[in-house]
């Protein structure tokens, strides 16, 4: 995982933990851990940040997600240079929510930069993609059809 | 526990500095802080100094015996970083330590260089304080962080785009007699309506500008107050901090700010007040939205009502409870280190009656300060009253 530092950045290289997270999303077995008493949350952790249990166990996300909020940002950050105006949303899947980049339905390249694809109550389904500013992997949101 | 007043207050103009120096920025602030104050510099005893971004900003990390030098002073000198509470913290802990009576005089505040940086590093900058992993490489800006806020207050509660130009508005005109005020010019609220969108439903004149600056005060203990006859009539009678998820998504209320309300509790608690004793606040707008979800979190409207505080006058320079009478962060600049230092020096001077809108708050006795940093994983407040 080079893309960060690729980027110019002073990123790490690696994040043990969540660079395995992301794989998984990738490989459409996304996980939340989840702890005895149901609280979620993503990795890397050793214990709940809800209620400190350290008996954690990763759990598949669903495959559909609910967007609760959303925006369109013009202004970016260098590494999104290229990608604005872009659409960044959260999302709930099961245990625990998503913060992710929407992309259109039909293919990997199509951004949603208006917003329109999607609103608060659509349903998503989460992956991973490309930033088209420096190819970073994120994770993006895309809308289901219903 | 030791009553702590404020001696002194010094800011340097908020504004574009960019060939200023962090330095020489802190330098003035103190300065005017311990001629305000009347305090010989030698009788500091700590220096309490925020900062968030300088390691970015100037390549300058280890900047609390540089500020020390700065300000002429020679004595335990540690920086606070919570992001946009920086300061907020700073001062915190330089109650406590006054409070506690381990020192009888502290200086505290912040500084923050922005301008010397394009539009994409100071985005960046600020970025940093939102969560690397889950939340900036997700594409959040710190406005896009505070835009997906608005969108899940207007879902939850309702309100609109103009409802929030209606605090920039206010903001802008509070601003205008402010001296140390980065923008000194109204803005109407069809202005603020029309302004070019940043990160949507926020545009430009939901923002705060990117400001230089810098602030001190001089803390000291009520005793120390009386025994070198310093005219230090405002005292900090409470202080509160707290703590939430560092993502917005790990929250359980998207357009709440639950570290905000511990933080007020405690410091309400410690002044042995309530919200309804308050009669002004300074409040952390950085964005419009801000100023809604910090005066539900203190108390000042219940969840869903804030957002019309400002439209219904209840918050403006002449109604009930005046919010940001220096122009808050919106208009008055946001140096995000100084900040939370800055909020106090203006409730100081309003409470003194020395400020250009004390004649606003004539009788008011009670003052708070609200401090926020990222969106809001980091709340401090703080209760002023008037002493004698």
């Amino acid at each position: 995982m080079t893309d960060e530092a690729e980027s110019g950045g002073s990123a790490p290289a690696a994040n043990a933990g969540y660079d395995e997270w992301l794989d998984a999303l990738a490989a459409e077995e996304g996980y939340a851990l989840v702890c005895p008493e149901g609280h979620g949350s993503l990795p890397p952790r050793r214990v709940c940040p809800e209620c400190g249990a350290s008996d954690l166990s990763e759990e598949p996300l669903p495959a559909e997600g609910t967007v609760e909020t959303y925006t369109v940002v013009h202004v970016p950050s260098p590494r999104f240079s290229d990608d604005a105006p872009y659409v960044t949303a959260v999302a709930q899947f099961g245990p625990v929510r998503l913060t992710g980049v929407v992309r259109e339905v039909d293919g990997d390249g199509g951004v949603d930069v208006d917003g329109d694809a999607i609103e608060v109550g659509s349903a998503v389904e989460a992956g991973v993609g490309e930033r088209e500013t420096d190819g970073g992997r994120i994770v993006v949101f895309r809308p289901m059809e219903t | 526990m030791t009553e702590v007043r404020v001696a002194g207050v010094g800011l340097t103009r908020f504004g574009s500095h960019p060939e200023r120096t962090g330095r020489d920025l802190f330098a003035e602030a103190a300065d005017r802080a311990f001629a305000d104050a009347g305090v010989d510099r030698d009788d500091a005893e700590e220096l309490n100094y925020g900062n968030f971004m300088g390691a970015l900003a100037e390549h300058q990390g280890h900047q609390a015996p540089l500020m020390a030098e700065a300000a002429g002073v020679r004595c335990p000198a540690t920086r606070y970083e919570s992001a946009c509470a920086s300061a907020g913290v700073a001062v915190r802990e330089a109650v406590r330590t006054v409070a506690a009576g381990d020192a009888d005089v502290v200086l505290a505040g912040g500084m923050e260089r922005m301008t010397n940086l394009d539009t994409g590093g100071a985005t960046e900058g600020l970025a940093i304080a939102a969560d690397d992993l889950f939340e900036v490489r997700a594409g959040v800006t710190f406005p896009g962080a505070y835009a997906l806020m608005a969108r899940a207050y207007f879902e939850a509660h309702g309100g609109s785009r103009e409802d929030l130009a209606h605090v920039a508005a206010k903001n802008h005109e509070n601003a205008l007699p402010n001296e140390y005020a980065q923008f000194r010019s109204e803005v109407s609220v069809e202005e603020a309506l029309d302004s070019p969108p940043v990160a949507e439903p926020l545009h430009l004149f939901d923002a705060c500008p990117i400001t230089d600056g810098a602030s001190a005060l001089v803390l000291v203990s009520a005793e120390y107050a009386a025994e070198n006859d310093l005219d230090a009539s405002v005292a900090v009678t409470g202080t509160g901090q707290g703590t939430d998820r560092m993502a917005l998504a790990d929250r359980a209320d998207l357009a709440a700010t639950p570290a905000a309300v511990d933080a007020a509790t405690a410091a309400y608690d410690a002044a042995g007040i309530g919200p309804a004793d308050v009669d002004l606040a300074e409040v952390h707008d950085c964005f419009t939205i801000a100023e809604v979800l910090a005066i539900e979190a203190l108390g000042f409207a219940e969840p869903g009502e804030g957002i019309a505080a400002a439209r219904d006058g209840y918050t403006t320079a002449d109604g009930d409870l005046p919010v940001n009478l220096s122009g808050g962060l919106k208009a008055k600049g946001h140096p995000v280190g100084a900040t939370g230092g800055s909020q106090i020096a203006e409730l100081t001077r309003l409470l003194r009656g020395d400020h250009p809108n004390s004649e606003h708050v004539p009788d008011a006795e009670v003052a708070v300060a609200h401090n926020a940093g990222g969106t809001v994983a980091s709340a401090v407040v703080h209760v002023l009253e008037v002493a004698e």
